[in-house]
């Protein structure tokens, strides 16, 4: 269910609850209405027209004042709940830059220093109980971040930089997906916050941070060859390699990702070989092309993949 | 209750008429008459088809919703089905169907003899026609528009869709506005010159009201549109950039042009079934509307009011608190004129004795789906809960009580009352309680659980979903619930073709209805009134037995007007004759014109110039041949 997790978000699902629970006693109460009526009064024949007096009073009770009360009422508790969520209660010592891609999210987490810039994709970390800035960004189309359990959404659209913030109140990890109709794939164009203690997120950021350690085996050094001289180094970057590719996403510690392909499988060895081998019988229209490759290569690519913690 | 008995005109009277009025038969009658009966006919039978056509293409997504990780459909697939879905509903059926009724029922019931403009009124339709061809050709070469009935930029532009789909789009709904803007004049002048003399504007049946506001409300918004998809149509042509934010243009102004279209949008689908349900709901309650005033007033409130509230779809772009909070408080302040009505139908049963036929019990749906619709819209006006709902299925589900609630179930309320009228037979009564149960039922078992889909973060506009977010059961249900209403509407098909056969013989007035259109025979002659009537009340065939004071309404007396097609013109408010206006006869214009329109959209959508300027050209030629005097124009005199 929407909000509960997040400190804007629950304050949001208050106020849309409150709100649903006004809507339905109306709904309840005009329907009876509507059944009463029709019951008490109703005929079997079409009677001569009658013009019996009253009824005004219907209308400027039920139309006009009761409803005026109401909307009143429901207006300020929304203005009272925009005020309260329209800036956290500290200022967030995070900040994530979020690029929204046809259809896979691109994440930087923001530093003064260039070279303390982290980036990855799909999967944000945050601290728990801190609020954290984000900076929307689009590469092609209009997107909309959205983490229905943390808070609503908010549009990347080209030619500004919209800004907003997210505060989990409790660890875990969030799915969110993109909100606004993005073309073939919006239904797959998924990503998860992972709220952590932290202790826990500080470690992850350094490690973000830092490229991709040496290959450990030769298998693995064999697939970092493939990978830099074939197809997928021209779109994906892996830093401390050769393959600096900037249309796909940063794949310099996917190991440590939970998910492939914008949330859509779990990264396991299999999935991993089952998307390079074919990304179009799993996501067609993605702009992930099949890179021809022998089976030993595929093999060699995936091991390489699957050394990148 | 001499007021009461149709007017029977005399048989020579009656025959020299029909040769007036009459439309000859054979192809040159079908294609160039401009009676406003075929033409309301012919537009009830078209928006309907297209109605059938837009289900069809729900029922394969809803198929393919009905469980998780389906693959009967490729997602490009889907991504037109959903977008041709909202064209063609919000564009080729619900305004058409509105237009339709209006078409057929407006001189009737102002009684008067035809529209104001009978050769615009063909026009309106045939380019209606041809723009609903124009937009489902599409289909044949697998490029139907796929970004959606909002086409948000810059999604639209060459470089994210390159094919023909958004020409198509941004084309046919140019040509649609033509049809759309022609038909809005019509109706506007045909109020305030057709008029039976005395039907002064506070005795206009809230129906009309209801179609008035929306003309006028069409008038000031599709502009927006026209000018959103001729920009579209040179940015994605000629390379322009107006929606390019990386040179200077910028996608928001699409949002806003499209939205200050898009919302008056709403209300113009809307406000003349909701006048129909304020004329239909007393007929069978056997009483006036109970505070006439405040719903006529309400409804041209609504229709302003609806100018003001477009940025309501646009909360989550970014943009300052200080405009989403005005949007939002006038997205709350809308829904009063909307209580008002309501509570006006509320008074009216509650004051009458309400007949359970099914022109009524599909009224009394359409007031619980209103309110449903209406509570969940003032739900996602609240900001900070709309940053969550919008773009769910939460929104799926509240446009379609509004759509289908305000539209579909006065729409089907409205054939049951006025078919008998245009077919001389009425539908089946217990035909027509299984009709309404199984849509009822269906509707609210297809739609009600898509606001909890949305509550679980259900985004729309997804061809398919992963198991386990708890998104399966509600899912189920919903395709399920829809196919109900799906058989609902094939009843509702299934008692028309019955009653044309098999109805009982309707009269000329079988619900014992209040208004003028019940006064003359059903089906109506061509000429509609032999005698054209003169109004005393806002119930001209009820006012004896209501005993209303003042003047009384003469049905059966006033002028024939014999000497061509002729029918009286009043002045605009109070309605008093001050002319005899001679209208046009058949014309083969209209028809070829629209047609000459169809060429050069082909032309301009393929780029094949030659084709468009041939078009241009006929274009021309039909308009001057059209408008070429028959007969030297004499001077009019005072």
């Amino acid at each position: 269910m929407l909000g509960f997790h997040g400190v804007a978000g629950s304050r949001e699902a208050v106020l849309g609850w409150v709100l649903l629970v006004v809507a339905m006693i109306v709904t309840l109460v005009v329907s009876l209405l509507v059944l009463a009526g029709a019951w008490r009064g109703r005929t079997s024949e079409l009677l001569p027209p009658q013009r019996t007096g009253g009824g005004l009073r219907w209308i400027v009770i039920g139309g006009i004042i009761v409803p005026t009360v109401i909307l009143a009422a429901v207006f300020v508790l929304t203005m009272v709940t925009q005020a309260a969520v329209a800036a956290p209660s500290a200022p967030p010592t995070v900040t994530v830059q979020i690029t929204g891609h046809q259809w896979w999210w691109e994440v930087h987490y923001l530093d003064r220093s260039p070279s303390r810039i982290a980036v990855t994709a799909n999967e944000i970390h945050i601290p728990v109980g801190q609020p954290v800035r984000f900076e929307l960004v689009t590469g092609d189309v209009i997107h909309s971040f959205w983490i229905p359990e943390l808070g609503g959404k908010t549009d990347l659209i080209p030619g500004q930089r919209n800004v907003m913030w997210l505060e989990a109140d409790s660890a875990g990890v969030y799915r969110g997906q993109c909100g606004e109709y993005c073309g073939t794939q919006h239904a797959k164009m998924a990503m998860s916050v992972i709220a952590e203690p932290a202790g826990k997120f500080n470690q992850w950021l350094v490690l973000q941070r830092q490229p991709a350690a040496a290959p450990p085996d030769p298998d693995v050094a064999a697939g970092e060859r493939v990978f830099a001289s074939s197809a997928c180094a021209l779109c994906h970057t892996v830093r401390g390699t050769l393959a600096g590719g900037r249309l796909g996403p940063d794949l310099t510690h996917l190991a440590g990702r939970r998910t492939i392909a914008a949330g859509m499988l779990p990264n396991t060895r299999g999935n991993l070989a089952g998307w390079i081998a074919n990304p179009q019988a799993l996501k067609p229209g993605s702009l992930m092309p099949v890179v021809p490759l022998r089976a030993t290569e595929l093999l060699a690519v995936v091991a390489f993949l699957q050394s990148l913690e | 209750m001499a007021t009461t008995a149709p007017a029977v005109p005399a048989p020579s009277l009656h025959e020299k008429l029909l040769r007036i009025w009459e439309t000859p038969p054979g192809l040159f009658g079908v294609l160039a008459t401009v009676d406003h009966k075929k033409i309301g006919k012919r537009y009830l039978a078209t928006a309907f088809l297209f109605l059938l056509l837009g289900g069809l293409e729900a029922a394969v997504m809803r198929a393919q919703l009905a469980r998780p990780d389906q693959h009967l459909l490729t997602p490009e697939a889907y991504n037109q089905l959903f977008s041709m879905h909202g064209i063609t509903m919000i564009f080729l059926y619900a305004s058409p169907i509105l237009s339709g009724f209006s078409n057929y029922i407006w001189p009737l019931i102002l009684g008067s003899r035809d529209m104001a403009f009978p050769r615009l009124n063909a026009f309106s339709y045939w380019v209606f026609l041809v723009s609903g061809i124009f937009l489902y050709s599409s289909f044949l070469i697998g490029q139907a528009p796929d970004r959606g009935w909002f086409a948000y930029a810059p999604m639209t532009g060459s470089t994210y869709s390159p094919g023909l789909n958004m020409d198509f789009y941004a084309l046919g709904l140019i040509l649609l506005t033509i049809s759309t803007t022609v038909g809005a004049i019509n109706f506007i002048t045909t109020l305030f010159r057709l008029r039976a003399p005395g039907m002064s504007v506070n005795r206009l049946p809230i129906f009309v009201w209801g179609t008035l506001t929306t003309s006028f409300s069409m008038l000031f918004a599709l502009p927006a549109l026209t000018v959103a998809c001729v920009m579209l149509y040179f940015d994605r042509r000629f390379g322009m950039h107006f929606f390019d934010a990386s040179t200077g243009g910028h996608p928001m102004l699409w949002q806003h042009l499209f939205w200050i279209f898009g919302h008056p949008w709403v209300y113009i689908i809307v406000l003349p079934a909701m006048g129909l349900m304020s004329d239909l709901i007393p007929t069978f309650c056997r009483r006036p509307l109970v505070g006439y005033t405040y719903v006529a007033l309400a409804t041209v409130a609504t229709g302003i009011l609806g100018f003001g509230v477009w940025v309501h779809h646009m909360f989550s772009t970014g943009l300052p608190a200080m405009s989403t909070d005005f949007f939002s408080a006038a997205s709350m302040v809308i829904s009063i004129p909307s209580a008002v009505a309501v509570f006006a139908w509320l008074a009216t049963i509650w004051h009458g004795r309400p007949v359970m036929r099914t022109p009524f019990l599909f009224a009394a749906g359409f007031i619980v789906l209103f309110v449903i619709g209406g509570v969940s819209g003032v739900v996602t006006a609240a900001v900070p809960f709309d940053w969550q709902v919008t773009d769910t299925y939460f929104i799926v589900a509240h446009l379609h009580y509004v759509l289908v609630g305000i539209n579909v179930f006065p729409v089907i309320a409205g054939f049951y009352f006025w078919l008998p009228k245009m077919t001389g037979r009425l539908l089946d009564e217990r035909l027509g309680r299984w009709n309404f149960w199984t849509m009822f039922i269906g509707f609210n078992l297809g739609f009600f659980p898509m606001h909890i889909a949305g509550l679980l973060g259900m985004p729309r506009r997804v061809y398919t979903y992963p198991a386990g977010l708890g998104w399966d059961t509600v899912n189920l249900i919903s395709t399920i619930g829809s196919y109900l209403f799906a058989i609902g509407v094939l009843l509702f098909l299934i008692n028309v073709f019955w009653s044309l056969r098999r109805g009982r013989v309707a009269g000329p007035n079988p619900w014992d209805g209040p208004t003028l259109e019940w006064a003359v025979s059903s089906p109506p002659p061509a000429y509609n009134f032999a005698l054209l009537p003169t109004v005393g009340s806002r119930h001209p065939l009820w006012e004896e037995r209501l005993n209303e004071p003042g003047s009384r309404s003469r049905i059966t007396e006033g002028p024939a007007l014999v000497e061509g097609r002729e029918t009286l013109g009043v002045s605009p408010l109070d309605a008093q004759a001050n002319e005899v206006l001679t209208m046009p006869e058949d014309s083969l214009y209209p028809f070829f014109l629209a047609l000459s329109l169809l060429v050069t959209f082909y032309g301009l959508l393929t780029g094949a110039w030659a084709l468009a300027i041939v078009g241009g050209v006929l274009v021309l030629v039909m308009t001057v041949g059209w408008l070429w005097p028959s007969a030297p124009v004499e001077e009019a005199s005072p």
